[in-house]
């Protein structure tokens, strides 16, 4: 007797659940579903957890600097965490070592999306291990936020349409460099060293749009290959060809050597070195290490580049602070750098988006919110731009100039642009975090 | 192959008789297994079954014929921009075709490697297969416009036929294409080592001038060795391009024809079984240890590197418990158990173990 009253009590409460769960849910939907309960809305979310991967350099030659950066974006999901989550929901982050290969790249996404079962592919790194993966992503139909790589690919939205880029694309990056060299550096003769893949090459359509492509000659333009280290003679040759300013589309390791060799044979022109090849405490490090401590960072002195977030030396900045204080508690024993910056700020970004697309997301509407609302009230000096026509990140970046004491001052406003479209200022005021540090 | 051409009746030889059960009992364990397991496990078994055709040709050149090749990651590639270039710009050709092409180009530049080899030993020889695997992948950097540059050729994976449903997972389907190329070199591998050419490999590896004195052309026989085991890595290759859906520099480094290297090594030299165990420890082993760096909590230097430090620590515990490759210790074991058990009574003397004999089985 005692069983069957047990028994229909239970089940009358079950109802009454499942009742109040439908008209909760039911509630949610009519406005922007952020109250209700969780449900398990998509592979990779419970009513608890969310899970996301990533594929990173975390051994190899890309991964001096790069290696930071998923352990800082972990870092911020941990701060999350610990401060309740979004939507009562922890973040779980799980990222592999591509050691930069493309093939281990393909088979750890899989790993990620057939095994782990991730909701979304996060900061995954890299513009030729990623290209590996777009296609079989997008055909999973899984959401592919903020690719860790400003190839104007990710930007592909009838092929690619749930792959998002992040941070500014390489050729809006040149226009915009180019602009500057125009401006502050106009009589002197330009040019280039450039990675030979998509990173480089994006970024001198985006020189060439802006200085033309005829300015610079083709003694000046040289590349070099991430699997050979000797790049003396392309120093050599752009000693040659006579360029006082040098463009450096390259990675950390690869600005280095490039400082080095000029140092080596007495070539000081002026640098202007995209955003990602030129972080100060990445770049210190590695002069140091590459010369066995000869030379260090006063080789960056008087380096141009260009960002899309806070000064990582503005203590100032509500921002920094923030960040720098989640650094000191969850990651301390990494540096604080622009690739710590980097990756902390590309998880708020991605809380944000989880926030924007309501309690109970799937893929689709996930991918659809990011399309449809406005990220706004991030770290970044530039707008995002996705839309649903556009997968951009960030569309644009503000000068700054690196000092002989390794301080780095922004100088100029931040100019947004596209790809074939004209550089416009832009006007927006920066935003500050909220006080609990959660989107 | 080539001894099925000198002597016809080999066809039908009691080798083959034997060898051939084996195999289709191999191909039904392995079909039924990859329908048992998931889509990503699937995946896995196909990676598997790629090494293995890599590793198995590359131990019919070192460990019988004794030619060492630090330059199998190389010829992989060559497979793999082939089938890259057979399905550039979405043409479409049958995957058998894109093998078959790619299997045929990777042995003509075999010949040509061949000839130089068979002129080389030793150090030398290894050194002049390492010239190949350093240089091979700047080709494709060089040419930016044929080979991509270091992006690389994307591969579509093959579709799976409609008849299999439109749930079937292409990984299953990547994996059956992958098993039956396995299983089919490992017949004709096995047949070819039984015949007169195996031993003739054998001989000419263990002292070249007796094999020369008991009527084997020696240079012929280590270019044939070469371009058997060059046809075996571009099959490998082609396969692995379709797997990964990539074809770049990046994945045909030197680590990769020291990956095969290692594979043989810890499999078993001069055995095709022990070709099939390195694979599944070249695959199996670094995935169990890829998702530590996120989930343990150290420092991230040391967290970033575990994988490769235990990776590396295995591999050496390996050898020094197993100095004759996992093959030599499972005959090993075998012989002990016999030896004790009292099954064959001729073949029980503790620690002799003919582990150099290429394995019956597949």
């Amino acid at each position: 007797m005692k069983r069957v009253m047990g028994g229909s009590a239970l089940r009358i409460r079950a109802i009454a659940i499942v009742c109040l769960t439908g008209l909760l849910a039911a509630c949610g939907t009519s406005g922007e579903s952020t109250s209700g309960t969780n449900t398990a809305s998509a592979p990779g979310i419970t009513a608890t957890t969310i899970t996301i991967g990533s594929t990173q350099p975390l051994t190899g030659r890309a991964a001096p600097g790069y290696s930071e950066i998923s352990a800082s974006s972990n870092a911020y999901f941990q701060y999350l965490n610990a401060h309740g989550g979004i939507f009562g929901r922890k973040i779980t982050y799980w990222y592999y070592d591509d050691g930069y290969n493309p093939t281990n790249t393909a088979s750890l996404t899989r790993k990620l999306i057939l095994e782990d079962k991730v909701f979304a592919m996060f900061s995954a790194l890299g513009t030729p291990t990623h290209l590996a993966v777009v296609d079989y992503i997008n055909t999973q139909k899984v959401p592919d936020l903020f690719v860790s790589s400003g190839c104007n690919c990710w930007n592909d939205v009838s092929n690619h349409p749930y792959t998002f880029g992040w941070q500014p694309d390489y050729t809006i990056e040149g226009k915009i460099l180019g602009q500057y060299i125009q401006q502050n550096l106009s009589g002197k003769k330009v040019g280039y060293f450039y990675q030979n893949d998509e990173f480089g090459l994006d970024g001198v359509k985006g020189l060439d749009a802006q200085l033309g492509a005829s300015s610079v000659d083709s003694a000046g333009r040289q590349n070099y290959v991430p699997t050979n280290t000797n790049i003396g003679p392309q120093i050599a040759a752009l000693q040659a060809s006579g360029a006082q300013v040098v463009v450096s589309f390259s990675i950390p390791a690869f600005t280095a050597l490039a400082l080095l060799g000029a140092a080596k044979i007495g070539y000081h022109p002026i640098w202007v070195v995209s955003n990602v090849g030129s972080d100060v405490t990445t770049l210190t490090g590695l002069l140091k290490a590459f010369s066995q401590g000869k030379a260090g960072g006063q080789l960056l002195g008087g380096m141009v580049t260009d960002t899309y977030l806070p000064l990582v030396g503005d203590s100032s900045n509500p921002w920094i602070k923030l960040f720098k204080g989640i650094h000191d508690q969850y990651v301390s024993n990494l540096p604080w750098d622009g690739n710590v910056l980097y990756g902390i700020a590309q998880a708020y970004t991605f809380v944000q988006a989880i926030k924007a697309a309501g309690r109970n997301p799937t893929r689709a509407s996930f991918v659809k919110s990011l399309e449809t609302t406005k990220l706004t009230g991030g770290p970044g000096l530039a707008p995002l731009g996705y839309s649903s026509s556009n997968h951009l990140g960030f569309l644009g970046v503000q000068i700054a100039v690196i000092a002989a004491d390794g301080t780095v001052t922004t100088t100029g406003p931040v100019y947004t642009s596209s790809d074939s479209g004209p550089i416009t200022q832009y006007n927006g005021s920066p935003s500050t975090p909220p006080a609990s540090g959660i989107p | 192959m080539v001894a099925v051409r000198a002597r016809p009746n080999r066809l039908v030889s009691p080798t083959l008789r034997r060898h051939l059960p084996l195999a289709l009992g191999a191909g039904v364990v392995l079909f039924l297994l990859s329908t048992q397991i998931g889509a990503y496990d699937d995946y896995n078994l196909a990676a598997v079954a790629i090494y293995a055709i890599a590793a198995a040709g590359l131990n019919l050149l070192t460990g019988l014929n004794g030619q060492l090749s630090l330059g199998h990651g190389a010829l992989m590639a060559i497979g793999a921009y082939t089938a890259s270039l057979l399905l550039k710009d979405h043409r479409q050709f049958p995957v058998v075709v894109v093998l078959m092409i790619a299997m045929l180009s990777t042995g003509v530049i075999g010949i040509v490697f061949g000839f130089a080899a068979a002129r080389l030993r030793g150090p030398y020889l290894a050194g002049a297969t390492l010239t190949l695997a350093v240089a091979l992948p700047q080709v494709a950097t060089r040419y930016k416009s044929i080979f991509g540059g270091e992006s690389g050729l994307t591969v579509p994976q093959p579709a799976p036929p409609a008849w299999l449903g439109a749930d079937f997972p292409p990984e299953r389907w990547l994996a059956w294409i992958a098993l039956a190329a396995a299983v089919l070199t490992m017949l004709l591998l096995a047949n070819l080592l039984r015949s007169s050419v195996g031993r003739a490999f054998k001989a000419v590896r263990d002292d070249e001038a007796a094999a020369a004195l008991a009527g084997i052309n020696v240079a012929r026989t280590q270019v044939l060795a070469f371009v058997i085991s060059a046809a075996c890595a571009g099959l490998a290759g082609a396969l692995f391009a379709y797997w990964s859906g990539i074809t770049s520099p990046a994945g045909f480094s030197l680590a990769l024809s020291l990956q095969l290297i290692t594979a043989i090594v810890i499999g078993g030299l001069g055995s095709l079984a022990g070709a099939v165990w390195g694979s599944v420890v070249l695959v199996f082993v670094p995935l169990l240890t890829s998702g530590m760096a996120s989930r343990v909590n150290l420092p991230s230097s040391v967290a970033d590197n575990l994988p490769l430090a235990i990776y590396g620590g295995i591999l050496v515990i390996a050898m020094l418990v197993a100095p004759h490759g996992i093959q030599g210790a499972l005959r090993r074991i075998l012989a002990i158990g016999r030896a004790r058990w009292g099954h064959t009574p001729g073949g029980g003397q503790k620690g002799v173990v003919d582990w150099d004999d290429p394995a019956p089985d597949t």
